[in-house]
């Protein structure tokens, strides 16, 4: 027996779980759509990943060295960012722009708050946001992003739009179709028939996009990994991915309402990164059960508005980014009811 | 899981259940140990008067203790001898105790009046309660409620289910388990004498479905005896055993906050308090022993025991063919709710269903990191708290919020902080944070 006993609070066990295994775990989930992001749109999408993580990871190291706290690059956490930024931006973007983006996530998206824990917003899409208010012609131009066996659209008609970007474009050409001559009417008719009909290729990833929002069977491989292994639940994504599809289907559609074509707007875009990767973040998403609902619910919501009535053709970061803000609130009002409840005085 | 909804409680955690080591093994009896320790406070409530003084010859099962208040019960003689002294001795909660400490004799002589009672089940209701009151008898699950006290519902209250507990949910732990197999006819009379006192008809035994072999026996014990109790499989979950979570898997029942099970017509013994009521009511005899596993890491030969209360762990520990050079925590119960001890000079009590030794690989001994919010601690809480909001509003002070956020209905079961994956002992914050509360409660009160 040892000299002296450990004397300490019970539980006395616990399982093998671990911050560094969570983030990692996420990141492995991550890698089929980053391999599917390379199959797609060349060995620079891999390139463009590994400077956004050794920029994430540099900038969360110099920091921690500056303030003089414990170095905990390698928790994860990170490379996580730098991962979920890279995929966020376009393969095309000059080099710098990964460099800047994960710098701007890890420093102010994390450590000006504390780091790991104390973020109020996910950090990568911080990063994402502060890229495209500040550059916004290298974050929206998808042109040179053309996937193998694909075109940037998802339909024959040439044109180096996303399929977001072309859903906006002609559901606004029809919205004022007076205003349009009669051949660009007929055009944005056309478009908007491809579109809804090439749901299969979103879903396999044959269209534009960033790096890492292409493919939506690989990010659901992803995905079913993590709940597998129980690191996301259901209830974020699935109540964020169902708010989108009711609401797209009741006022996403060209002729009147309960005819938005639900499938095209569920694969389309980043939703199904954001709302099975970034929503789940943990540290910004709500910790009880309802709150996690409530939360989906509102970024579905404001996912829709933006996509429906704002300016941008997408709208999964902003929505996400809001949404985070309201957390704290958010769990204070679902606060569970204890088992038994109150005492009947 | 399936088609078919099975019985359980809310949240909860599935801990590697480690039972192996000792559930195969028949309870053995060691030889008395020279000395026991034996602490006049044994259970909760109030504490007992030693009614003995040093020198006292005692036999075994002699009472040296008395009580007055109702909450309490006496402690006895576990060994035949003298009263060596009465001092403060360490007891397993951590603290000191005033203790009765008794030289063995060798003759193991029992109290002559501790005989068979053939007609005890013509006892009135009284004096069965009386008898088990006498015998000193606390729950034996570890939480040592006066058990008299349990078996004494107010008269506005209606009790029509007993539940007996033998989930045994802890790891490690095998010591109800054994007992349900070798000792299944006298937990069948003891539940007979708890039924015919509570007037209760519906009586079920609660077994996890871990033990196969202990559901087989009760059930084939019930047909023999003709006793019409219910013997249902549960699932494997911990805190299975824990009141409020069983009288919800079972009778699908809330305990209300700050509540006793009789308040919503239930009532919670262990198997092992079933045995000793049965011994205290049919021969008079008191708790002067019980079962106990001595399992874990650190133990050479991990056993189930027969142990006379007031045996020190050292002494137990050597018929285990000693501890393990790497042994670093010594905890008493089970690995989840168990207190680790800082001594081997400190005793067997009422309470004690195990004894478990860690090698220094397996004490949890990692730096705390900060939340991460996964939310793993709120989906777990079977009491639906959200543990790392209490342990955050104590770790700074905001004892009012802590209370708000229900931190006082907390059972301390530890389910939260074995998911952690940041290792924070919420359990050790929000045990503070009620001590705390409770403090302030009281002052509030005075003021």
């Amino acid at each position: 027996m040892e000299e002296k006993l450990f004397v300490k609070s019970s539980p006395h066990l616990t399982d093998r779980e671990s911050v560094p295994r969570i983030m990692y775990s996420v990141v492995l989930a991550l890698i089929p759509a980053g391999i599917g992001a390379v199959y797609f749109f060349g060995v620079r999408a891999l390139w463009i990943t590994l400077i956004s993580i050794a920029s994430a990871v540099a900038t969360e190291y110099l920091i921690q060295k500056f303030r003089k706290v414990p170095v905990t690059i390698s928790d994860g956490s990170a490379v996580l960012t730098g991962v979920l930024l890279a995929y966020n931006v376009s393969v095309q973007v000059p080099l710098w722009i990964p460099v800047v983006g994960s710098f701007f996530a890890i420093a102010v998206g994390k450590q000006v708050f504390g780091g790991l824990g104390f973020n109020p917003m996910n950090p990568a899409l911080l990063g994402r946001a502060f890229l495209l208010a500040s550059w916004p012609t290298h974050m929206t131009i998808f042109d040179k992003a053309i996937p193998r066996g694909g075109t940037v659209s998802g339909i024959d008609v040439i044109t180096s739009a996303t399929p977001l970007n072309v859903l906006k474009q002609s559901k606004d050409i029809l919205a004022n179709a007076s205003d349009f001559p009669v051949e660009k009417v007929t055009q944005a008719h056309q478009a908007l028939a491809q579109l809804y009909d090439a749901s299969e290729k979103l879903f396999w990833g044959q269209i534009g996009g960033c790096i890492g929002e292409t493919s939506v069977f690989l990010l659901l491989l992803g995905a079913a990994y993590l709940m597998y292994k129980r690191y996301i639940g259901w209830k974020i994504p699935f109540s964020y991915l169902g708010t989108v599809a009711l609401l797209e289907w009741v006022f996403g559609g060209t002729e009147g309402l309960f005819t938005g074509v639900v499938l095209f707007h569920l694969f389309s875009g980043g939703l199904m990164l954001g709302a099975f990767y970034m929503a789940t973040d943990m540290v910004t998403s709500p910790v009880t059960f309802k709150g996690r609902i409530y939360f989906g619910i509102g970024c579905g919501v404001i996912t829709v508005l933006i996509r429906e009535i704002g300016g941008y053709p997408e709208g999964v970061s902003y929505s996400i980014l809001l949404m985070n803000l309201t957390v704290p609130l958010i769990n204070r009002y679902t606060k569970p009811k204890a088992f038994g409840g109150k005492k009947a005085k | 899981m399936g088609l078919v909804k099975q019985r359980t409680f809310l949240g909860g955690i599935h801990p590697p259940g480690k039972k192996h080591q000792t559930e195969k093994f028949a309870t053995e009896t060691p030889p008395l140990p020279p000395e026991v320790i034996i602490p006049l406070q044994q259970h909760i409530g109030a504490p007992s008067e030693p009614v003995v003084e040093k020198g006292s010859r005692v036999d075994v099962g002699d009472p040296l203790s008395k009580c007055e208040k109702f909450v309490s019960v006496p402690v006895h003689a576990s060994i035949s001898g003298t009263v060596t002294s009465i001092e403060e001795r360490l007891h397993p909660s951590g603290m000191n105790q005033l203790s009765v400490i008794i030289e063995n004799d060798g003759k193991d002589h029992w109290r002559s009046d501790i005989q068979f009672d053939q007609d005890y089940l013509d006892l009135s209701i009284d004096d069965m309660r009386d008898r088990i009151r006498d015998a000193g008898i606390a729950g034996m699950g570890g939480a040592t409620f006066p058990t008299h006290v349990k078996l004494s519902p107010p008269r506005d209250k209606e009790i029509d289910t007993l539940i007996i507990n033998g989930a045994e949910c802890e790891p490690f732990l095998t010591s109800d388990h054994r007992l349900m197999l070798e000792e299944p006819k006298k937990i069948l009379l003891g539940i007979q004498i708890m039924a015919r006192i509570l007037e209760v008809k519906k009586i079920i035994i609660a077994i996890e479905k871990n033990k196969p072999d202990a559901i087989r026996m009760m059930r084939k014990n019930c047909n023999e005896g003709n006793f019409s109790y219910r013997v249902p499989g549960l699932p494997v979950k911990y805190p299975q055993g824990a009141e409020k979570q069983l009288i919800y898997a079972i009778t699908r029942r809330r305990v209300p906050a700050g509540g006793l099970p009789m308040d919503i017509g239930c009532v919670v013994h262990n198997v092992g308090t079933a045995v000793a009521v049965y011994e205290a009511v049919a021969y008079k005899r008191p708790l002067v022993e019980r079962f106990v596993t001595v399992a874990g890491p650190g133990v050479q030969q991990p056993k189930n025991l027969r142990l006379r209360i007031g045996t020190p762990y050292q002494y137990i520990f050597d018929y285990c063919g000693g501890l393990k050079e790497s042994t670093a925590e010594i905890i008493m119960g089970g690995p989840m709710m168990g207190i680790a001890q800082s001594s081997l000079d400190v005793p067997v009590i009422k309470g004690t269903s195990g004894l478990l030794a860690f090698e220094k690989r397996n004490v949890l001994n990692k730096a705390e990191n900060v939340c991460i919010s996964c939310a793993r601690c709120v989906d777990a809480c079977p009491m639906k708290l959200m543990p790392t909001t209490i342990a955050n509003y104590v770790k700074h002070g905001y004892f009012d919020k802590a209370d708000e956020f229900n931190a006082l209905d907390c059972m301390e079961c530890g389910s939260c902080a074995y998911l952690c994956p940041s290792h924070i002992n919420l359990v050790h914050y929000i045990r503070y944070g009620k001590s705390e509360i409770v403090k302030r409660k009281k002052k509030a009160k005075v003021a």
